[in-house]
């Protein structure tokens, strides 16, 4: 048992490929057989890895899910920032450049939207919940445009700790259900083309949120949602802690 | 060769990340400011001037390709070490403002949709690109290699 957890130590990174093969192999098969194809294996796995986020979190009490395991620790960097960006910006490769340039404007659009809107509501939601400093809204309206936008606002106007991690909650929780809910709505909003799978990224944000949603949904859609989702986080943290915290500050006064 | 696709891919990821974070500094806010959208812009440029060159080798498409299918399982891995607890844990104020923006975001992409008119859905596009390719007469297509 020492051996073999030794082993998996050893070699974090293969550890961590044998370990989301075998999960998408299980999700795979609960798609197939127990969903009837109904719901996407990537979405079942996206699910399954929360959900051994979840029990990582509560077995070790530690921040990072299932990487704070000693055997585990490969899933942090296989998951993380560093190959995360690297096979993000490899999606690119798949993205027919005319049909990328027929979703520029309406694309633009999407992305201004995405971030004021999602705010806006944030702000409200923190104001009803008994927040009335311009700080704290606008955390918490940033948290709800993505959760690196949350934390990089509130270090940037000084906002409390607290209200920082609350704003990422949100954000994390945003990413999660448009991981899970958008291969049910697909169908509803119209996201079966590339120039909706733009609009979708940009108002959506979360690259996370975006690509999971549209792995799930259709394979071929998520290089157009990650091109304007990308451009999302970029956008959030240079007008959350300017113009929109300004904006705020001027409604409520303080 | 399969390492020029990696070297191409890993080249464009570090210029658009040297360039993202010169633009946050630029503009004077702690973040790379679109860094992975200005390496993808790279690599589309990259794609499209070695197909125009016509030195687009199948070795440096597998490079690259490897990487775009090996995206879901990192999403999975990615997941798979949220801080899920902290955000179960986060209250109400998490649930309602998190399902608030998705549902308004929602509501906005079937909106956008509808107002901007009809256009080809992904099966349609394939459809008709098969099509093209099983046609006899010679047919251009805008920098896309079959």
């Amino acid at each position: 048992m020492i051996m073999m957890s030794h082993i998996l130590a050893a070699n974090a990174l293969i550890t961590a490929f044998a370990v989301v093969g075998i999960l998408m192999w299980i999700s795979g098969a609960i798609s197939k057989y127990l969903t009837f194809g109904r719901i996407h294996a990537s979405a079942i796995a996206i699910m399954l890895g929360l959900a051994l986020a979840f029990w990582g979190g509560i077995s070790t009490g530690g921040e990072k899910g299932v990487a704070d395991l000693p055997a585990l620790a490969g899933i942090g960097l296989m998951g993380g920032a560093m190959l995360r960006d690297f096979a993000i910006v490899a999606t690119a490769f798949e993205v027919d450049v005319v049909h990328a340039r027929k979703a520029g404007a309406i694309g633009a659009v999407a992305l201004g939207l995405g971030t004021v809107v999602p705010f806006i509501l944030g702000v409200f939601v923190a104001a009803a919940f008994g927040y009335t400093d311009a700080i704290s809204m606008t955390t918490i309206g940033a948290g709800a445009v993505t959760y690196i936008v949350g934390p990089v606002t509130g270090a940037a106007i000084g906002a409390s700790s607290p209200v920082i991690a609350l704003s990422i909650a949100t954000g994390v929780f945003k990413a999660v259900i448009v991981m899970i809910g958008t291969p049910f709505v697909a169908k509803m909003i119209g996201l079966n083309n590339p120039r909706s799978a733009m609009v979708f990224g940009g108002l959506m944000g979360t690259v996370s949120g975006v690509s999971g949603g549209l792995a799930a949904t259709d394979r071929r859609l998520v290089p157009y949602g990650a091109l304007t989702a990308t451009f999302h986080t970029g956008l959030g943290c240079l007008v959350a802690p300017s113009i929109l915290y300004f904006a705020v500050r001027a409604i409520t006064g303080g | 060769m399969t390492i020029s696709g990696v070297a191409l891919l890993a080249i464009c990821t570090l210029l658009g990340g040297l360039l993202g974070d010169l633009l946050g500094v630029a503009l004077g806010v702690k973040a790379n400011v679109g860094g992975v959208g200005i390496a993808m812009m790279f690599l589309i440029a990259a794609r499209l001037w070695l197909v125009r060159h016509g030195i687009l080798s199948h070795g440096l498409k597998t490079g690259v390709e490897f990487w775009g299918s090996f995206y879901i399982p990192i999403v999975v891995a990615m997941a798979a070490q949220q801080n899920v607890v902290a955000a179960a844990k986060g209250g109400p104020i998490v649930v309602i403002a998190g399902i608030g923006a998705v549902a308004v975001c929602f509501a906005m992409v079937a909106l956008i949709g509808r107002f901007s008119g009809r256009v080809e859905t992904m099966d349609e596009i394939e459809a008709r690109e098969a099509e093209a390719l099983a046609a006899p007469v010679p047919h251009f297509k805008s920098g896309r290699i079959g």
